[in-house]
C-alpha cells in the first residue's frame, strides 16, 4: 500500500459509510461461540440463500461499485443473551430474533422484504410477564445495559475492517498519533479515570504512565486475553465481536508508552477468537493501521498473537509473561513490576482484553464523558458474565456502581422457578459470594473489595435458596487447587488442605474443629501466597465462613446440609401426618429400608437409607420428607 | 537527617546500606529469617514463602524480594507472619514423607532443622496421599519425589549455573513434581551427574548414593587387597563433618582413619595429578608446536568431561585425552602394581576417596578397566567417608596423624591443587615452561588463574611465545566459553574447566556447607597445603619419574597412552525411542519421518499426518511400517523422512504425495510382483 497521510482515514470512513447506507436492510446473524455451537452458521447459510433466490443480496463491495440497494446478510460477534441463541438480528429495524433455526429463513426473509409484521414465534417472550419485545434494545435484559465497551458486538460484522473504519473505528489512533503527545496520552488516560478490566482495578493510566517513563530501547504492550474463571466469556465476546477495537487500544498503548511492538496473549480454547484475531491484524496492517508508519507517521507497532496453553494461573500477568517467553507459566515476585522489568526483561505495559476496548472511546469522547459514566472512583462501564439460576443469563455492560439488585432483578429477571434469592458469587473462583444484605451494594471496586468479594473478571453467578454455599467453596477450591501452578507453598498445598477439608464436610465426615482450622489456613494462605491467585484463593472460603458459617457448622457438627444438595448428609423421613400407609414406598426402596403395616405411617431406617430418593417421588401423597 | 535512609525493623533502626532485600538487612542486625528457596548464588524464586514479613501498609512480604525503601516499618516477627511460617512448615510436613530416621539427611535437612526451631508438634493436615518411586537410575544420585518441597533449588542450580537443565517443574498445582523432561530417568537424560542439585537440596529428595556397604564388604573380604585413593579436596573439608573448622588439613588423621577402618594401603590421588600433569602439559606442547587441535580443554573433571559429550560434540577433540588422576591411579594398579604383588586386577579392590559424585559415575565407564575389570572398584564421597568413620566409633580429631603409603604415597604441591579451580592450569603452567625450554622457573605461583572468578584469565610467555589461558568452573562458565570461542569472541591456548563452582573443593560429594564462604576455606586450606610441600612442580615427583622409568617409558609413550589416555564420544542425540504407528502385518517397506526439533519446526509432523492418510487412501497400511523417528542427522534439509535405507530431505507436506507415489508405492509396487 502506498504511503498513507492521516487524511486517509477519513476518505475511507465516507466512503465506506456511504457503501454500508446503501444497504435497504441487512441481517446480522450473531457468530459468536454460543450462536455457532447452536447451529447459527447454518441459519446464516439459509438466510443467504433465501435472500439471493429473492434476488435482493448484496455485498459491500457491490454497493460501492454501484449504487444498488438490497439486503445484506453478515455475521455479527456475540450479543451476550447467549441462551437465546441463534440470534438474528435485523437493520435498520433492530429487530431480535431468538431461537432462530435455519427452517425459519424463508419466513424472516420474507416479512422483511414484503413488509410483513415480524415473525411473533421468533421473538423474546419475557419468561416471568410474557409480554412480547419485537426490538432488542427494548428487551428487559437489553434496556438496562449500557453497551459501550461491547458497542459493536452483535452489531457489525468484526471479520470487515471497514465497518469498524465506517463507524469511526481508528480515530482515536489518528487522533494521538496527530494531535496529541505520549505525555497527553497518558494524562487523558489518568483523567479519565479508567481502572483495570480484569480484576484488580489499578488505575490504567498510571500503569501507562509508570511504563511511559521508563526509559529503554525496548518496550511491549502486552494484551491479557487469558479468560480463565469458570463461565466467564466477557473477554472472548470482545475479542471475537470487535477485534478491532482492541487492537486500536493497544496501538494508542504502545503510541503512549513507546512501544513498537506488542503480543495478544489469548487462550487457545477460544479458536474464533483466534481466528478473528488474526484476520483482523491482517486487515489493519494491509491498511497501513497496524505495522511501519502507521498512517504515515513516524509511529510503528506489530502485533503478534501468542495462544496460551490453557493454564488459569497465566491471567496472573508474571506468568503470562513468562508463557510468551515460552517459559513454563509460573508467576514470579513483584517488584519488580512488569512496567520496569516484564517481556524479556524490558518495560512492559499489560491490560485486560475490556481495558484496551474503553481506550479508543476515551480518546475519541474525552475524559470527561467516560468519568461521566459510573461513580466517583468507579468511572465507565464493566461487563459481566452472569449466570446460574436467573432467568436470562448472558454477558451485559453496565456502568461501575449499578446495583446488584439491578443486575440480578431487572437484566437477569430475577431467580427462575419462583425461588428464593440466596447470593452472588462475583468473582470467579478469586471473588467471594455476596447475600440479600448486598443487594442494593454497587458493584465497584472498592465495594465489592470491602464485602471480601472482588469483580475479578467479571463472572457474576448467581444462586437460590437449593445451592449449598459449602459445596460452592469445594467448587471454586477444586478449581484453584488444580490451576494452582504449584510454586509457592501456601498455593499448592493450601489449596489441597482447604478442599481436603471441604470434601470432608460435604461428605459427612468434618470435624467440629474444622470450622477453627479452616479460618486459619485459609487467612494464612491469604497472607502468605506469592500470587493473585493464591491471595484470593481463600476468598470463597472466607465469605462462606463469613456469611454462611450456620450453613458449614451445619454440615460438620449437626451432619445436615440445610440446602439439601450434599447426598451424604440428606437424610429422608416420612411425616405419619401425611402418610396412608400404602406401602408404595416400601416396594420402591431398592434396599428395603422402609417398614410398617398397612394403612398405618410407615417409618425408614436410616441406618439402611442410602439416600436415592427413589420413596420421595413415588409416594402419591408427599409425605417422605428430606431433611 | 538519619530518617532519610533509614528502615524501622521490629522498633530498630536500620540503615539501608545497598541491601538488595529486606531479608539481607535483616540478616546484618542478627535477626535469621528462615528461608527455603532463597540462595545468594541462584536467581530469586520467591516461592517458599518462610521470609515473609509484615510491613506496615503493606501486609505480608516476601523480605528475599522486598527491596527495603527508606520509612519502611518492619515486623519480622508479628502474629501474622508466624502464621504463615508455622502453616507453610506444617503444610510441607503433611505432603512429606516423614521418615526422618531413615532418611540420608537426617541431621542435614533444613525441613528437620526449622521445624524444630519453630516447635511444630502437631500436624492438622492429612498424609501425604502418594508413593511416587524413587529414581535409582544414576551411578552417582537417587532421586525421592517424597521429600521434595518444590523450592526449585535444584532446578535453578542444574539451569543457571551448571547451564544444563536436566531438571525442572511439571505438573500443577499439588500434582506438581521436580523431574527430568517427560518423567525420564536421571540416567536417561543430559544429567553430567555433577550433584550440585544434591548439594543445594534443603531435604533428602535428591542425595549422593551412598555405597558405603560395598566398602564394608570388601574391607571384611579375605580374598581381596584393598588399596584406597584419596583426592586433594578431601583432605580439607573431611575435617567440617567432625566439628573442625572447614579448610583445616586433615591429611594425617584422614590417612590414620582410613586405615583403622581396614584399608590395606591408602594412597594419595595427588601423584596421579602429578602424571596427569605430565602427560597434558607433553600433549598441548606437541599441540602448541602443531597448532592443532587447540585450545586444549584440561578433561580431569568428568562432569565437565560428559558435559562436553552432550554440548560440546565439536570440541571434543579438543579435550586433552588424558584420563583423570582417579582414573589413571587405577589403571596403574590394576595394570602395573598388581603385577608387582603378583596378583591378577580382579583381587585388588581400589576405593576411591573423592569430592566428587561424578566420579562413581566416571568409574563405571566401560572403557575404564583392565582385563575387563573395572580399574576402579568403588568410589565414595567425602560424606560416605564420614559416616564410615562415625560408624566405627572413630574419634576423628583423637587420632594420631598417618602417612601415606609407598609407591603411590609421595607428591608435589602440584598436584594438590588440582583441588581448587584454577589448579590445574596454574600446574600445568609450572611444568610447561621447563618442558620447552629446559629452564626451571622461579615464580611458581600463578595468581590470576586462582580464586571465584567465573572466568580467570591469564598470559603466560614461554619460549617466547605467548600462551593464552583461561580457567572456568561452573558448567554454565564453560557452555558461555565454549559460545565464544564458537563465534570467535574467544580465543585461548589452554582452558581448565571444572563442573563445580570453586573446583573439586566444592564438589557435591563434600560435607553439605550451603555458603561460599566455607569454599573459601577449603580453597586456602589447599594452597596452603601447596605451599607447604617440599616440591611444588609434577615434574619434580620422583616417584612419577620411577613410574615412567619402571612401566609407562616416557611421557605419551604407547604404553602411557595404553594406561592413562582415554576417549570420547559425542552422546548429542538422544538415543531414540522410535514411536511405531504403523506396524504392517506383513511390511514391505520401513519409512521413518524424523520429528526431532529442526525438522519438527520444518514441518515434518504435517508430513507425517499427510503420509498417514496416503497410506490410509492407497491401503497399504499392511504392507509398511511407519515410525517417527528422532534425527536423521540432516537438520539443515528437513523435513527429512528415510524410505528402507534411503535419506529424503525436504519432504513438506506439498511434496509428500509426490514421494510416495515415487518411491514408496514403486517400491511396494515391486514387492507385489
Amino acid at each position: 500500500m502506498s504511503k498513507q497521510t492521516p487524511n486517509q482515514l477519513a476518505q475511507w470512513k465516507k466512503e465506506w459509510r456511504q457503501g454500508f447506507e446503501r444497504e435497504k436492510a441487512r441481517i446480522l446473524v450473531c457468530a459468536g461461540t454460543g450462536c455457532v455451537a447452536n447451529g447459527s452458521l447454518d441459519v446464516y447459510a439459509a438466510l443467504k440463500q433465501e435472500v439471493e433466490a429473492r434476488g435482493a443480496y448484496v455485498t459491500v463491495d457491490v454497493l460501492l461499485e454501484k449504487e444498488e440497494t438490497g439486503v445484506s446478510v453478515v455475521k455479527s460477534g456475540c450479543h451476550g443473551f447467549c441462551e437465546m441463541g441463534p440470534l438474528v438480528r435485523l437493520e435498520p429495524s433492530g429487530i431480535l430474533y431468538t431461537k432462530v433455526k435455519a427452517e425459519d429463513a424463508a419466513e424472516i426473509v420474507a416479512a422483511l422484504l414484503d413488509g410483513k409484521e415480524p415473525v411473533e414465534r421468533l421473538l423474546y417472550r419475557h419468561p416471568v410477564t410474557n409480554e412480547v419485545y419485537a426490538e432488542e434494545e427494548q428487551i428487559p435484559f437489553y434496556h438496562h445495559q449500557q453497551r459501550t465497551a461491547l458497542v459493536h458486538c452483535g452489531q457489525i460484522d468484526p471479520e470487515e475492517i471497514r465497518e469498524y473504519i465506517a463507524d469511526g473505528g481508528y480515530e482515536g489512533l489518528q487522533k494521538v498519533l496527530t494531535t496529541m503527545t505520549p505525555e497527553q496520552v497518558c494524562q487523558e488516560i489518568i483523567a479519565s479515570g479508567l481502572r483495570g478490566r480484569g480484576g484488580g482495578g489499578f488505575p490504567t493510566g498510571r500503569k501507562w504512565e509508570f511504563t511511559r517513563i521508563e526509559k529503554s530501547d525496548q518496550k511491549y504492550v502486552v494484551c491479557n486475553g487469558d479468560e480463565g474463571d469458570p463461565g466467564a466469556f466477557m473477554d472472548r465476546s470482545l475479542l471475537e465481536g470487535d477485534p478491532h477495537r482492541i487492537l486500536e487500544g493497544m496501538a494508542i498503548a504502545g503510541y503512549a508508552i513507546g512501544a513498537n511492538e506488542g503480543y495478544i496473549y489469548v487462550r487457545a480454547e477460544y479458536p474464533l477468537a483466534v481466528q478473528r484475531l488474526k484476520k483482523a491484524v491482517a486487515d489493519a496492517e494491509k491498511y497501513g493501521l497496524l505495522g511501519q508508519n502507521i498512517l504515515g507517521t513516524d509511529f510503528s507497532f506489530t502485533l503478534k498473537i501468542k495462544e496460551g496453553a490453557g493454564a488459569f494461573v497465566c491471567g496472573e500477568e508474571t506468568a503470562l509473561l513468562a508463557s510468551i517467553e515460552g517459559k513454563r507459566g509460573m508467576p514470579s515476585p513483584k517488584p519488580p513490576f512488569p512496567a520496569q522489568s516484564g517481556l524479556w526483561g524490558k518495560p512492559t505495559l499489560i491490560n485486560n482484553v475490556e481495558t484496551f476496548a474503553n481506550i479508543p472511546q476515551i480518546i475519541v469522547k474525552g475524559a470527561d464523558w467516560f468519568s461521566q459514566i459510573g461513580t466517583k472512583n468507579n468511572a465507565g462501564t464493566k461487563t459481566f458474565a452472569i449466570t446460574g439460576q436467573v432467568a436470562n443469563t448472558g454477558l451485559i455492560e453496565v456502568p461501575l456502581g449499578t446495583t446488584l439488585r439491578e443486575v440480578v432483578f431487572e437484566i437477569g429477571g430475577g431467580i427462575r422457578d419462583g425461588k428464593k434469592f440466596k447470593a452472588v458469587q462475583i468473582g470467579g473462583p478469586s471473588g467471594g459470594c455476596l447475600t440479600e444484605e448486598h443487594l442494593d451494594l454497587p458493584l465497584d471496586f472498592d465495594s465489592l473489595q470491602a464485602a471480601g468479594a472482588m469483580i475479578g473478571s467479571g463472572g457474576l453467578v448467581v444462586m437460590d435458596e437449593s445451592t449449598c454455599m459449602v459445596e460452592v467453596a469445594r467448587f471454586f477450591m477444586n478449581f484453584t487447587q488444580n490451576e494452582s501452578c504449584g510454586k509457592c507453598v501456601p498455593c499448592r498445598e493450601g489449596t489441597k488442605r482447604m478442599l481436603e477439608i471441604l470434601q470432608r464436610a460435604v461428605d459427612g465426615e468434618g470435624q467440629p474443629e474444622d470450622v477453627e482450622i479452616l479460618q486459619d489456613l485459609a487467612e494464612a494462605v491469604r497472607d502468605g501466597s506469592l500470587c493473585g491467585l493464591g491471595k484470593t484463593a481463600p476468598n470463597p472460603v472466607l465469605t462462606m465462613l463469613k456469611y454462611f458459617k450456620e450453613e458449614y457448622i451445619a454440615h460438620v457438627v449437626d451432619k445436615k446440609c440445610p440446602a439439601g444438595v450434599c447426598s451424604a448428609l440428606k437424610g429422608y423421613w416420612i411425616d405419619p401426618e401425611k402418610c396412608k400407609g400404602c406401602s408404595k414406598c416400601a416396594r420402591h426402596c431398592p434396599v428395603n429400608a422402609i417398614s410398617g403395616e398397612i394403612k398405618k405411617p410407615y417409618t425408614i431406617d436410616e441406618t439402611v437409607c442410602i439416600r436415592c430418593g427413589a420413596c420421595v417421588s413415588t409416594c402419591p401423597f408427599k409425605a417422605i420428607k428430606e431433611g | 537527617m538519619e530518617q532519610k535512609n533509614t528502615v524501622l525493623i521490629d522498633g530498630q533502626v536500620v540503615e539501608i546500606n545497598g541491601e538488595k532485600n529486606i531479608l539481607e538487612l535483616t540478616r546484618k542486625i542478627g535477626i535469621d529469617i528462615p528461608t527455603f528457596c532463597y540462595h545468594s548464588e541462584l536467581s530469586l524464586y520467591g516461592a517458599c514463602r518462610m521470609c515473609v514479613v509484615e510491613v506496615e501498609g503493606r501486609g505480608i512480604m516476601a523480605s528475599c524480594s522486598t527491596p527495603p525503601t527508606p520509612g519502611m516499618k518492619i515486623l519480622t516477627n508479628s502474629p501474622r507472619v508466624q502464621r504463615v511460617r508455622r502453616t507453610v512448615l506444617e503444610l510441607l510436613l503433611a505432603n512429606h514423607d516423614r521418615e526422618c530416621t531413615t532418611c540420608d539427611r537426617n541431621g542435614s535437612c533444613k525441613l528437620q532443622d526449622l521445624s524444630n526451631r519453630f516447635g511444630v508438634k502437631k500436624i492438622r493436615f492429612g498424609e501425604r496421599d502418594v508413593k511416587l518411586p524413587l529414581d535409582h537410575s544414576s551411578r552417582s544420585l537417587v532421586r525421592d519425589p517424597n521429600k521434595c518441597i518444590l523450592c526449585g533449588d535444584c532446578v535453578r542450580m542444574c539451569s543457571e549455573v551448571q547451564g544444563i537443565g536436566v531438571l525442572d517443574f511439571a505438573g500443577r498445582g499439588s500434582q506438581t513434581v521436580v523431574a527430568p523432561a517427560f518423567n525420564k530417568n536421571l540416567a536417561e537424560v543430559e544429567c553430567v551427574n555433577c550433584g550440585q542439585c544434591a548439594a543445594v537440596c534443603p531435604t533428602g529428595a535428591i542425595v549422593v548414593k551412598d555405597e558405603t556397604d560395598r566398602a564394608w564388604a570388601a574391607l571384611n573380604d579375605p580374598t581381596k587387597t584393598v588399596v584406597v585413593q584419596v583426592a586433594p579436596a578431601v583432605r580439607v573439608a573431611l575435617g567440617e563433618e567432625f566439628g573442625l573448622p572447614a579448610g583445616e588439613i586433615v591429611t594425617g588423621k584422614l590417612v590414620a582413619a582410613l586405615k583403622r577402618l581396614g584399608f590395606d594401603k591408602v594412597f594419595d590421588t595427588s601423584i596421579t595429578a602429578d602424571l596427569t600433569v605430565i602427560e597434558e602439559t607433553n600433549e598441548f606442547i606437541k599441540r602448541l608446536q602443531s597448532g592443532e587441535r587447540l585450545p586444549q580443554f584440561t578433561s580431569c573433571c568428568p562432569g565437565w568431561v560428559k558435559f562436553a559429550e552432550h554440548n560440546g560434540a565439536d570440541f571434543l577433540n579438543n579435550l586433552s585425552s588424558c584420563r583423570s588422576p582417579q582414573q589413571m591411579f587405577g589403571s596403574l594398579v590394576k595394570k602395573h602394581w598388581a603385577k608387582d604383588l603378583g596378583k591378577k586386577p580382579d583381587e585388588i579392590f581400589v576405593v576411591s576417596i573423592m569430592p566428587c559424585t561424578a566420579k562413581k559415575y566416571e568409574a563405571a565407564l566401560s572403557n575404564m578397566t583392565t582385563e575387563g575389570v573395572a580399574d576402579v572398584d568403588l568410589v565414595l564421597t567425602t560424606q560416605e567417608l564420614a559416616r564410615m568413620i562415625r560408624e566405627a566409633g572413630l574419634v576423628f580429631d583423637q587420632l594420631d596423624v598417618e602417612s601415606f603409603d609407598t609407591p603411590f604415597g609421595f607428591t608435589t604441591g602440584a598436584g594438590v591443587i588440582f583441588g581448587a579451580t584454577g589448579g590445574v592450569a596454574e600446574a600445568v603452567l609450572r611444568a610447561a615452561h621447563e618442558f620447552v625450554t629446559g629452564q626451571p622457573i622461579e615464580q611458581v605461583n600463578f595468581e590470576a588463574v586462582r580464586g571465584f572468578a567465573d572466568r580467570k584469565e591469564a598470559t603466560v610467555e614461554i619460549d617466547g611465545q605467548e600462551i593464552k589461558v583461561a580457567v572456568v568452573h561452573g558448567l554454565g562458565n564453560a557452555k558461555k566459553l565454549l559460545e565464544e570461542i564458537r563465534e570467535g569472541k574467544a580465543d585461548y591456548h589452554i582452558i581448565e574447566v571444572m563442573a563445580c563452582p570453586g573446583g573439586c573443593i566444592g564438589g557435591a560429594g563434600q560435607p553439605i556447607s550451603p555458603d561460599r564462604e566455607t569454599k573459601k576455606q577449603r580453597a586456602k586450606g589447599i594452597y596452603n597445603a601447596d605451599k607447604l610441600s617440599q616440591l611444588r612442580k609434577a615434574q619434580d615427583n620422583p616417584m612419577v619419574a620411577k613410574f615412567y622409568e619402571r612401566w609407562l617409558k616416557e611421557p605419551n609413550s604407547a604404553e602411557a597412552h595404553e594406561a592413562l589416555h582415554t576417549t570420547y564420544s559425542n552422546r548429542g542425540r538422544i538415543t531414540g525411542e522410535e514411536i511405531q504407528l504403523i506396524a504392517g502385518e506383513q511390511p514391505k517397506v520401513d519409512i521413518a519421518v524424523c520429528v526431532g526439533t529442526c525438522c519438527y519446526l520444518d514441518g515434518s509432523y504435517d508430513t507425517l499426518q499427510k503420509l498417514m492418510k496416503l497410506t490410509e487412501t492407497e491401503q497399504v497400511q499392511d504392507r509398511i511400517n511407519l515410525h517417527a523417528t528422532f534425527c536423521l542427522e540432516q537438520c539443515e534439509k528437513g523435513p527429512v523422512i528415510k524410505v528402507d535405507d534411503e535419506i529424503i530431505n525436504a519432504v513438506t507436506p506439498e511434496t509428500v504425495e509426490k514421494v510416495f507415489k515415487e518411491k514408496i508405492l514403486k517400491k511396494l509396487a515391486a514387492a507385489g510382483e
